[in-house]
Protein backbone atom coordinates (compact mmCIF):
# COMPACT_ATOMS: atom_id res chain seq x y z
CA UNK A 1 0.00 0.00 0.00
CA UNK A 2 1.49 3.43 -0.92
CA UNK A 3 0.27 6.29 1.21
CA UNK A 4 -0.92 9.49 -0.75
CA UNK A 5 -1.98 13.07 -0.09
CA UNK A 6 -4.84 14.49 -1.98
CA UNK A 7 -5.31 18.07 -1.06
CA UNK A 8 -4.46 17.63 2.43
CA UNK A 9 -6.52 14.19 2.89
CA UNK A 10 -4.23 11.29 3.39
CA UNK A 11 -5.24 7.90 1.77
CA UNK A 12 -3.72 4.38 1.51
CA UNK A 13 -4.33 2.76 -2.03
CA UNK A 14 -2.81 0.47 -4.11
CA UNK A 15 0.06 0.57 -5.78
CA UNK A 16 -0.67 1.58 -9.89
CA UNK A 17 -3.96 3.32 -8.52
CA UNK A 18 -4.01 6.78 -10.70
CA UNK A 19 -4.65 9.80 -8.89
CA UNK A 20 -8.04 10.40 -10.22
CA UNK A 21 -8.82 6.99 -8.69
CA UNK A 22 -7.19 7.84 -4.90
CA UNK A 23 -9.01 10.97 -5.16
CA UNK A 24 -12.19 8.85 -5.70
CA UNK A 25 -11.75 6.79 -2.96
CA UNK A 26 -11.39 9.64 -0.97
CA UNK A 27 -14.70 11.15 -2.71
CA UNK A 28 -16.16 14.36 -2.32
CA UNK A 29 -14.51 17.33 -3.52
CA UNK A 30 -10.95 16.93 -4.10
CA UNK A 31 -12.07 14.41 -7.02
CA UNK A 32 -11.04 16.21 -10.23
CA UNK A 33 -13.33 16.31 -12.85
CA UNK A 34 -12.97 13.70 -15.89
CA UNK A 35 -14.48 14.35 -19.49
CA UNK A 36 -12.44 11.22 -20.98
CA UNK A 37 -11.45 8.63 -18.49
CA UNK A 38 -14.16 6.45 -17.89
CA UNK A 39 -13.08 3.75 -15.53
CA UNK A 40 -15.53 1.34 -17.12
CA UNK A 41 -13.77 1.06 -20.10
CA UNK A 42 -9.87 0.31 -20.31
CA UNK A 43 -8.24 2.92 -22.21
CA UNK A 44 -10.13 6.08 -22.22
CA UNK A 45 -8.52 8.52 -20.47
CA UNK A 46 -5.48 11.55 -20.94
CA UNK A 47 -7.31 13.69 -23.55
CA UNK A 48 -9.18 15.80 -22.39
CA UNK A 49 -7.03 17.10 -19.56
CA UNK A 50 -9.59 18.60 -17.37
CA UNK A 51 -8.51 16.35 -15.04
CA UNK A 52 -4.84 18.02 -14.44
CA UNK A 53 -3.95 17.88 -10.85
CA UNK A 54 -0.43 19.50 -8.97
CA UNK A 55 1.61 17.26 -7.89
CA UNK A 56 3.36 19.46 -5.00
CA UNK A 57 5.90 16.51 -4.06
CA UNK A 58 6.62 13.34 -6.21
CA UNK A 59 7.50 10.36 -3.45
CA UNK A 60 9.11 10.18 -0.39
CA UNK A 61 12.34 9.55 -1.85
CA UNK A 62 12.43 12.31 -4.54
CA UNK A 63 10.27 15.03 -2.89
CA UNK A 64 10.40 17.35 -5.94
CA UNK A 65 7.48 18.39 -7.16
CA UNK A 66 6.69 17.70 -10.95
CA UNK A 67 7.26 20.77 -12.64
CA UNK A 68 3.98 20.45 -15.02
CA UNK A 69 0.55 20.27 -14.27
CA UNK A 70 -0.70 16.01 -14.55
CA UNK A 71 -3.24 14.13 -15.98
CA UNK A 72 -4.55 12.82 -12.44
CA UNK A 73 -6.41 10.22 -15.18
CA UNK A 74 -2.99 8.78 -16.44
CA UNK A 75 -0.22 9.37 -13.47
CA UNK A 76 0.02 6.66 -10.90
CA UNK A 77 0.88 7.28 -7.28
CA UNK A 78 4.02 6.63 -5.31
CA UNK A 79 4.42 6.68 -1.67
CA UNK A 80 4.57 10.14 0.45
CA UNK A 81 3.14 11.88 -3.45
CA UNK A 82 1.29 14.90 -2.27
CA UNK A 83 -1.25 16.14 -4.81
CA UNK A 84 -3.30 19.66 -5.36
CA UNK A 85 -6.47 19.64 -6.99
CA UNK A 86 -9.21 22.24 -5.16
CA UNK A 87 -6.01 24.17 -2.88
CA UNK A 88 -3.81 24.48 -6.50
CA UNK A 89 -5.10 27.95 -8.02
CA UNK A 90 -2.72 26.70 -10.92
CA UNK A 91 -4.90 23.74 -11.34
CA UNK A 92 -7.81 25.59 -11.52
CA UNK A 93 -6.35 28.45 -13.61
CA UNK A 94 -5.54 25.67 -16.21
CA UNK A 95 -8.76 23.92 -16.21
CA UNK A 96 -10.02 27.04 -16.92
CA UNK A 97 -7.72 27.32 -19.81
CA UNK A 98 -8.72 23.55 -20.88
CA UNK A 99 -12.63 24.27 -20.64
CA UNK A 100 -11.80 27.52 -22.85
CA UNK A 101 -9.88 25.45 -25.32
CA UNK A 102 -13.22 22.69 -25.29
CA UNK A 103 -15.66 25.26 -26.00
CA UNK A 104 -14.15 26.69 -28.70
CA UNK A 105 -15.72 24.76 -31.17
CA UNK A 106 -18.29 23.59 -29.28
CA UNK A 107 -21.82 25.18 -30.42
CA UNK A 108 -23.35 26.98 -27.38
CA UNK A 109 -26.92 25.56 -28.67
CA UNK A 110 -27.92 24.16 -25.02
CA UNK A 111 -31.44 25.59 -25.56
CA UNK A 112 -31.48 22.90 -28.48
CA UNK A 113 -29.20 20.10 -26.99
CA UNK A 114 -31.06 16.98 -25.38
CA UNK A 115 -27.85 16.52 -23.14
CA UNK A 116 -28.24 19.90 -21.14
CA UNK A 117 -29.17 19.35 -17.57
CA UNK A 118 -26.62 16.16 -17.40
CA UNK A 119 -23.71 17.82 -19.09
CA UNK A 120 -20.36 17.05 -17.98
CA UNK A 121 -19.02 19.85 -20.42
CA UNK A 122 -22.41 22.44 -19.13
CA UNK A 123 -21.48 22.00 -15.70
CA UNK A 124 -17.68 22.00 -16.25
CA UNK A 125 -18.22 25.45 -18.23
CA UNK A 126 -20.64 26.69 -15.42
CA UNK A 127 -17.51 26.18 -12.90
CA UNK A 128 -14.59 27.09 -15.09
CA UNK A 129 -15.79 28.99 -17.71
CA UNK A 130 -15.46 32.79 -18.82
CA UNK A 131 -18.49 34.55 -19.31
CA UNK A 132 -17.41 35.75 -22.87
CA UNK A 133 -15.50 33.76 -25.29
CA UNK A 134 -12.21 35.19 -26.66
CA UNK A 135 -12.67 33.28 -29.72
CA UNK A 136 -13.55 35.17 -32.87
CA UNK A 137 -12.80 32.44 -36.04
CA UNK A 138 -15.66 30.69 -37.54
CA UNK A 139 -16.45 26.98 -35.55
CA UNK A 140 -16.17 24.06 -37.91
CA UNK A 141 -19.31 23.34 -38.37
CA UNK A 142 -20.98 19.40 -39.73
CA UNK A 143 -24.30 18.38 -40.51
CA UNK A 144 -25.60 15.90 -37.87
CA UNK A 145 -25.72 12.41 -39.75
CA UNK A 146 -27.37 9.26 -38.39
CA UNK A 147 -24.83 6.29 -37.06
CA UNK A 148 -27.16 3.34 -37.25
CA UNK A 149 -30.91 3.97 -37.18
CA UNK A 150 -31.55 4.98 -33.70
CA UNK A 151 -28.30 7.46 -32.82
CA UNK A 152 -27.84 11.02 -33.63
CA UNK A 153 -23.96 12.34 -34.43
CA UNK A 154 -23.71 15.77 -33.83
CA UNK A 155 -20.11 16.03 -34.79
CA UNK A 156 -19.97 19.96 -34.09
CA UNK A 157 -20.69 19.11 -30.38
CA UNK A 158 -17.92 16.60 -30.01
CA UNK A 159 -14.81 17.28 -27.94
CA UNK A 160 -13.58 14.03 -29.19
CA UNK A 161 -12.98 12.01 -26.07
CA UNK A 162 -13.03 8.64 -27.42
CA UNK A 163 -15.15 7.26 -25.10
CA UNK A 164 -17.53 6.35 -27.93
CA UNK A 165 -14.63 4.47 -29.87
CA UNK A 166 -13.90 2.50 -26.70
CA UNK A 167 -17.72 1.36 -26.29
CA UNK A 168 -17.24 -0.02 -30.35
CA UNK A 169 -14.71 -1.25 -29.43
CA UNK A 170 -14.76 -2.67 -26.47
CA UNK A 171 -18.59 -4.01 -26.24
CA UNK A 172 -19.08 -4.46 -29.85
CA UNK A 173 -17.45 -7.27 -32.08
CA UNK A 174 -16.95 -5.15 -34.86
CA UNK A 175 -16.14 -1.67 -34.68
CA UNK A 176 -17.47 0.27 -38.06
CA UNK A 177 -17.00 3.29 -36.29
CA UNK A 178 -13.85 5.61 -34.89
CA UNK A 179 -12.02 8.76 -35.47
CA UNK A 180 -11.02 9.55 -38.76
CA UNK A 181 -8.37 12.49 -39.94
CA UNK A 182 -6.43 14.01 -37.28
CA UNK A 183 -5.88 16.88 -35.12
CA UNK A 184 -8.95 20.42 -36.17
CA UNK A 185 -10.08 17.61 -39.02
CA UNK A 186 -10.64 14.75 -36.61
CA UNK A 187 -14.14 13.48 -36.57
CA UNK A 188 -16.00 10.80 -35.39
CA UNK A 189 -17.74 8.62 -37.81
CA UNK A 190 -18.22 5.46 -38.92
CA UNK A 191 -16.57 4.25 -41.81
CA UNK A 192 -18.31 5.67 -45.02
CA UNK A 193 -21.51 5.81 -42.93
CA UNK A 194 -22.05 2.47 -41.83
CA UNK A 195 -24.70 1.70 -39.91
CA UNK A 196 -23.94 0.33 -36.39
CA UNK A 197 -25.74 -2.93 -36.01
CA UNK A 198 -24.96 -4.26 -32.35
CA UNK A 199 -27.09 -4.74 -29.46
CA UNK A 200 -24.74 -2.49 -27.33
CA UNK A 201 -24.05 -0.07 -29.43
CA UNK A 202 -26.58 2.19 -27.93
CA UNK A 203 -24.10 2.45 -24.52
CA UNK A 204 -22.39 5.44 -27.05
CA UNK A 205 -25.09 7.63 -26.21
CA UNK A 206 -24.62 7.15 -21.81
CA UNK A 207 -21.33 7.37 -22.55
CA UNK A 208 -20.47 10.43 -24.28
CA UNK A 209 -20.24 13.37 -21.98
CA UNK A 210 -21.31 16.03 -24.21
CA UNK A 211 -24.48 15.79 -26.59
CA UNK A 212 -22.73 14.40 -29.81
CA UNK A 213 -24.04 11.34 -29.51
CA UNK A 214 -28.06 11.64 -28.33
CA UNK A 215 -30.79 8.66 -29.10
CA UNK A 216 -32.98 9.07 -31.74
CA UNK A 217 -36.05 7.82 -29.94
CA UNK A 218 -36.13 11.05 -27.60
CA UNK A 219 -34.46 13.56 -29.60
CA UNK A 220 -36.11 16.95 -28.62
CA UNK A 221 -38.98 15.17 -26.96
CA UNK A 222 -38.52 16.83 -23.64
CA UNK A 223 -35.84 18.28 -21.33
CA UNK A 224 -34.51 15.77 -18.77
CA UNK A 225 -35.68 18.07 -15.78
CA UNK A 226 -39.15 17.46 -16.87
CA UNK A 227 -39.00 14.09 -16.44
CA UNK A 228 -39.25 11.52 -13.79
CA UNK A 229 -36.23 9.33 -13.04
CA UNK A 230 -37.42 5.77 -12.28
CA UNK A 231 -35.54 2.54 -11.41
CA UNK A 232 -36.82 -0.02 -13.74
CA UNK A 233 -36.02 -3.54 -14.48
CA UNK A 234 -37.04 -6.28 -16.98
CA UNK A 235 -36.07 -9.88 -17.75
CA UNK A 236 -33.87 -9.59 -20.66
CA UNK A 237 -31.48 -12.38 -22.25
CA UNK A 238 -28.64 -10.42 -23.50
CA UNK A 239 -27.98 -7.39 -21.08
CA UNK A 240 -28.47 -7.10 -16.96
CA UNK A 241 -32.13 -5.28 -17.61
CA UNK A 242 -31.62 -3.06 -14.90
CA UNK A 243 -31.98 0.84 -16.42
CA UNK A 244 -33.46 3.55 -15.38
CA UNK A 245 -36.68 4.63 -17.45
CA UNK A 246 -37.08 8.79 -17.81
CA UNK A 247 -41.03 8.77 -17.57
CA UNK A 248 -43.34 11.87 -18.01
CA UNK A 249 -46.42 10.49 -16.34
CA UNK A 250 -47.22 7.08 -17.15
CA UNK A 251 -44.98 7.69 -20.68
CA UNK A 252 -41.40 6.44 -20.98
CA UNK A 253 -40.02 8.86 -23.07
CA UNK A 254 -36.86 7.19 -22.71
CA UNK A 255 -34.40 4.59 -21.08
CA UNK A 256 -31.03 4.63 -20.04
CA UNK A 257 -28.18 2.79 -17.99
CA UNK A 258 -27.87 3.86 -14.10
CA UNK A 259 -25.38 6.01 -13.70
CA UNK A 260 -23.24 7.22 -10.68
CA UNK A 261 -22.31 10.38 -9.36
CA UNK A 262 -19.79 10.45 -12.00
CA UNK A 263 -22.03 10.15 -14.53
CA UNK A 264 -20.40 6.47 -15.45
CA UNK A 265 -22.39 3.07 -16.21
CA UNK A 266 -23.30 1.81 -12.24
CA UNK A 267 -22.24 -1.91 -11.79
CA UNK A 268 -24.92 -4.49 -12.09
CA UNK A 269 -24.07 -7.86 -10.06
CA UNK A 270 -20.92 -7.45 -10.41
CA UNK A 271 -20.57 -6.58 -14.01
CA UNK A 272 -20.77 -3.45 -15.75
CA UNK A 273 -24.86 -2.43 -16.43
CA UNK A 274 -24.56 -1.61 -20.07
CA UNK A 275 -27.51 -1.98 -21.46
CA UNK A 276 -28.89 -3.88 -24.83
CA UNK A 277 -30.44 -1.68 -27.93
CA UNK A 278 -33.54 -3.54 -26.91
CA UNK A 279 -34.13 -2.28 -23.39
CA UNK A 280 -32.88 0.96 -24.52
CA UNK A 281 -34.76 1.83 -27.77
CA UNK A 282 -37.78 -0.69 -28.06
CA UNK A 283 -39.30 -1.01 -24.88
CA UNK A 284 -41.29 2.01 -24.46
CA UNK A 285 -44.30 0.33 -22.38
CA UNK A 286 -44.21 0.44 -18.63
CA UNK A 287 -45.89 -2.41 -18.78
CA UNK A 288 -43.02 -4.20 -20.17
CA UNK A 289 -40.90 -3.08 -16.52
CA UNK A 290 -41.12 -3.58 -12.98
CA UNK A 291 -41.03 -0.01 -11.48
CA UNK A 292 -38.33 -0.29 -8.05
CA UNK A 293 -39.15 2.93 -7.43
CA UNK A 294 -37.56 6.91 -8.14
CA UNK A 295 -34.22 7.08 -8.67
CA UNK A 296 -32.16 9.22 -6.30
CA UNK A 297 -30.79 12.31 -7.70
CA UNK A 298 -28.79 14.98 -6.53
CA UNK A 299 -31.26 17.44 -5.20
CA UNK A 300 -28.59 20.30 -6.55
CA UNK A 301 -29.08 18.82 -9.97
CA UNK A 302 -31.48 20.75 -12.14
CA UNK A 303 -33.14 17.09 -13.29
CA UNK A 304 -34.83 17.40 -9.29
CA UNK A 305 -36.23 20.73 -10.08
CA UNK A 306 -40.04 21.01 -9.85
CA UNK A 307 -40.19 17.40 -8.29
CA UNK A 308 -41.94 17.91 -5.22
CA UNK A 309 -40.15 14.67 -3.52
CA UNK A 310 -40.55 13.90 0.02
CA UNK A 311 -37.44 11.01 1.18
CA UNK A 312 -39.91 8.23 1.02
CA UNK A 313 -40.67 8.95 -2.85
CA UNK A 314 -44.00 10.67 -3.76
CA UNK A 315 -47.08 9.42 -2.43
CA UNK A 316 -49.19 8.02 -5.21
CA UNK A 317 -52.64 8.95 -3.69
CA UNK A 318 -55.13 10.45 -6.15
CA UNK A 319 -57.26 13.35 -6.09
CA UNK A 320 -60.83 12.93 -6.47
CA UNK B 1 -64.99 49.11 40.53
CA UNK B 2 -62.56 46.24 39.47
CA UNK B 3 -61.64 46.98 35.83
CA UNK B 4 -59.28 45.50 33.66
CA UNK B 5 -56.21 47.51 32.66
CA UNK B 6 -56.63 48.34 29.19
CA UNK B 7 -53.78 47.36 26.66
CA UNK B 8 -53.35 50.24 24.50
CA UNK B 9 -54.44 53.98 24.65
CA UNK B 10 -56.91 53.91 21.83
CA UNK B 11 -59.63 54.13 24.17
CA UNK B 12 -62.08 56.67 24.13
CA UNK B 13 -65.19 57.67 26.03
CA UNK B 14 -68.41 58.13 24.65
CA UNK B 15 -69.82 61.10 25.05
CA UNK B 16 -73.67 61.71 25.01
CA UNK B 17 -73.99 65.22 25.27
CA UNK B 18 -77.64 67.01 24.33
CA UNK B 19 -77.72 68.35 20.37
CA UNK B 20 -78.03 71.98 20.27
CA UNK B 21 -81.36 73.42 18.11
CA UNK B 22 -79.30 74.39 15.49
CA UNK B 23 -77.81 70.77 14.95
CA UNK B 24 -81.48 69.20 15.66
CA UNK B 25 -82.09 71.01 12.24
CA UNK B 26 -79.69 68.77 10.92
CA UNK B 27 -80.02 71.32 7.63
CA UNK B 28 -76.12 73.32 8.41
CA UNK B 29 -74.79 70.04 7.93
CA UNK B 30 -76.84 68.65 4.72
CA UNK B 31 -76.05 71.94 3.24
CA UNK B 32 -71.87 71.68 4.20
CA UNK B 33 -72.04 68.15 2.92
CA UNK B 34 -73.41 68.81 -0.43
CA UNK B 35 -71.22 71.62 -0.70
CA UNK B 36 -68.13 69.43 -0.50
CA UNK B 37 -70.05 67.32 -3.50
CA UNK B 38 -70.30 69.91 -5.21
CA UNK B 39 -66.63 71.38 -5.05
CA UNK B 40 -65.92 68.01 -6.28
CA UNK B 41 -67.79 68.88 -9.60
CA UNK B 42 -64.82 71.08 -10.46
CA UNK B 43 -62.03 68.99 -9.24
CA UNK B 44 -59.80 66.62 -11.98
CA UNK B 45 -60.82 63.09 -11.92
CA UNK B 46 -59.14 60.30 -10.70
CA UNK B 47 -60.21 57.97 -12.90
CA UNK B 48 -60.39 57.33 -16.42
CA UNK B 49 -62.70 55.97 -18.95
CA UNK B 50 -61.86 52.38 -19.50
CA UNK B 51 -61.28 51.26 -22.21
CA UNK B 52 -62.18 54.50 -24.13
CA UNK B 53 -59.46 55.93 -21.98
CA UNK B 54 -56.32 53.72 -20.99
CA UNK B 55 -53.73 55.10 -18.34
CA UNK B 56 -50.22 55.39 -19.70
CA UNK B 57 -47.97 52.09 -18.35
CA UNK B 58 -44.74 51.57 -17.02
CA UNK B 59 -42.28 50.68 -19.71
CA UNK B 60 -41.86 47.37 -17.60
CA UNK B 61 -45.50 46.68 -16.71
CA UNK B 62 -45.94 42.74 -16.99
CA UNK B 63 -48.95 41.91 -18.88
CA UNK B 64 -49.87 39.05 -21.77
CA UNK B 65 -47.02 37.55 -23.02
CA UNK B 66 -45.65 37.57 -26.46
CA UNK B 67 -43.21 34.95 -28.00
CA UNK B 68 -41.38 37.26 -30.22
CA UNK B 69 -40.18 36.76 -34.13
CA UNK B 70 -36.85 38.07 -35.00
CA UNK B 71 -36.06 40.37 -37.85
CA UNK B 72 -36.76 37.88 -40.48
CA UNK B 73 -39.57 36.76 -38.89
CA UNK B 74 -38.63 33.63 -37.97
CA UNK B 75 -39.55 32.32 -34.46
CA UNK B 76 -37.11 33.02 -31.25
CA UNK B 77 -38.68 29.86 -29.25
CA UNK B 78 -36.29 27.15 -29.01
CA UNK B 79 -38.57 25.03 -26.76
CA UNK B 80 -35.58 25.09 -24.00
CA UNK B 81 -38.24 24.69 -21.08
CA UNK B 82 -35.94 27.19 -19.26
CA UNK B 83 -39.44 29.48 -18.72
CA UNK B 84 -41.24 26.42 -17.51
CA UNK B 85 -39.19 25.48 -15.14
CA UNK B 86 -38.46 29.05 -13.81
CA UNK B 87 -42.46 29.73 -13.77
CA UNK B 88 -43.25 29.70 -10.13
CA UNK B 89 -47.12 28.80 -10.83
CA UNK B 90 -45.78 25.87 -13.09
CA UNK B 91 -48.28 28.00 -16.20
CA UNK B 92 -46.35 26.96 -18.65
CA UNK B 93 -45.79 23.75 -20.80
CA UNK B 94 -44.55 23.21 -24.69
CA UNK B 95 -43.97 20.42 -26.72
CA UNK B 96 -40.93 20.81 -29.02
CA UNK B 97 -39.98 19.09 -32.45
CA UNK B 98 -37.44 19.58 -34.85
CA UNK B 99 -37.62 21.92 -37.54
CA UNK B 100 -37.12 20.35 -41.38
CA UNK B 101 -35.99 21.04 -44.54
CA UNK B 102 -37.73 23.85 -45.95
CA UNK B 103 -38.62 25.53 -42.65
CA UNK B 104 -35.51 27.50 -42.03
CA UNK B 105 -37.68 31.26 -42.85
CA UNK B 106 -39.88 29.71 -39.85
CA UNK B 107 -38.10 28.56 -36.72
CA UNK B 108 -34.81 30.15 -36.05
CA UNK B 109 -33.06 27.34 -34.45
CA UNK B 110 -32.88 23.45 -35.61
CA UNK B 111 -35.50 22.79 -32.35
CA UNK B 112 -38.98 24.82 -31.75
CA UNK B 113 -42.31 24.94 -30.05
CA UNK B 114 -44.75 22.80 -31.74
CA UNK B 115 -46.88 23.88 -28.95
CA UNK B 116 -46.54 26.19 -26.27
CA UNK B 117 -49.41 27.03 -23.66
CA UNK B 118 -49.41 29.14 -20.71
CA UNK B 119 -52.41 29.30 -18.45
CA UNK B 120 -53.08 32.86 -17.93
CA UNK B 121 -55.65 31.68 -14.33
CA UNK B 122 -52.52 30.52 -13.62
CA UNK B 123 -49.92 32.80 -14.57
CA UNK B 124 -49.13 35.48 -12.00
CA UNK B 125 -47.23 37.73 -14.64
CA UNK B 126 -43.65 37.57 -11.73
CA UNK B 127 -41.50 37.66 -15.38
CA UNK B 128 -39.71 34.78 -14.29
CA UNK B 129 -40.33 33.16 -17.76
CA UNK B 130 -38.73 36.61 -19.31
CA UNK B 131 -35.63 36.70 -17.05
CA UNK B 132 -35.03 32.38 -17.79
CA UNK B 133 -35.06 32.83 -21.83
CA UNK B 134 -31.91 32.50 -23.17
CA UNK B 135 -33.73 33.27 -26.47
CA UNK B 136 -35.18 36.39 -25.88
CA UNK B 137 -38.28 34.95 -27.30
CA UNK B 138 -40.75 35.24 -24.44
CA UNK B 139 -41.77 38.84 -22.91
CA UNK B 140 -44.45 40.08 -21.22
CA UNK B 141 -45.86 43.30 -22.53
CA UNK B 142 -48.40 45.98 -21.36
CA UNK B 143 -51.49 44.63 -23.08
CA UNK B 144 -53.61 43.17 -20.54
CA UNK B 145 -55.28 40.05 -20.39
CA UNK B 146 -58.88 40.36 -21.33
CA UNK B 147 -61.86 38.48 -19.07
CA UNK B 148 -63.81 36.05 -19.78
CA UNK B 149 -66.44 33.69 -18.94
CA UNK B 150 -64.73 30.35 -20.29
CA UNK B 151 -62.02 28.56 -18.09
CA UNK B 152 -60.90 26.88 -21.28
CA UNK B 153 -60.18 30.58 -23.14
CA UNK B 154 -57.30 31.21 -20.60
CA UNK B 155 -55.13 28.40 -21.78
CA UNK B 156 -53.52 30.35 -24.69
CA UNK B 157 -52.02 28.91 -27.47
CA UNK B 158 -49.81 29.53 -30.30
CA UNK B 159 -51.99 31.31 -31.90
CA UNK B 160 -52.76 34.18 -29.49
CA UNK B 161 -48.93 34.24 -28.17
CA UNK B 162 -46.67 34.20 -31.48
CA UNK B 163 -46.66 37.50 -32.71
CA UNK B 164 -48.31 38.47 -36.14
CA UNK B 165 -45.71 39.17 -38.90
CA UNK B 166 -48.17 42.36 -39.95
CA UNK B 167 -48.52 43.54 -36.09
CA UNK B 168 -45.09 43.41 -34.01
CA UNK B 169 -45.28 43.77 -30.65
CA UNK B 170 -42.30 46.58 -29.46
CA UNK B 171 -40.54 45.60 -26.49
CA UNK B 172 -38.03 47.63 -26.65
CA UNK B 173 -38.36 49.62 -23.89
CA UNK B 174 -38.41 46.23 -22.00
CA UNK B 175 -34.56 45.66 -23.21
CA UNK B 176 -33.34 48.47 -22.21
CA UNK B 177 -34.41 48.65 -19.06
CA UNK B 178 -31.09 47.31 -17.82
CA UNK B 179 -32.29 43.49 -16.73
CA UNK B 180 -30.27 42.84 -20.27
CA UNK B 181 -27.01 43.99 -20.41
CA UNK B 182 -26.24 44.56 -24.35
CA UNK B 183 -24.73 41.75 -26.43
Amino acid sequence: MVKVTIDDVQIEVEPGTTILNAARQIGGDVVPPAMCFYSKLPGTGGKCRTCLVEVAAGSEKDPRPMPKLMASCSTQVMDGMIVKNKTSERVQEGRGGVVEFLLINHPLDCPVCDQAGECNLQDLGFQHGGAKTRYEEERRTYDPIDIGNKIKLHMNRCILCYRCVHVANQLTDSRVHGVLNRGEHAEISTYIENAIENDFSGNMIDVCPVGALTDKTFRFKSRVWFLKPMDVSCECTKCSGKAVAWMFGDEIYRVTARKDKYGEVEDQDGKTGWICNDCRFEKKDPAKWSIEGPRKINRHSVISQGHYQSPRGNSQKKIN
Amino acid sequence: MNTMQSLTDRKKVVSKKEMTFMEKLYLPAIIGGMWITFKHLFRKNNTVKYPEETREFAPVYRGQHVLKRDEEGRENCTACGLCAVACPAEAITMVAAERVKGEENLYREEKYAEKYEINMLRCIFCGLCEEACPKEAIFLTDRIVPSNFERDEFVYGKDRLVEQLNDRIDITKRQHTGKRSKI
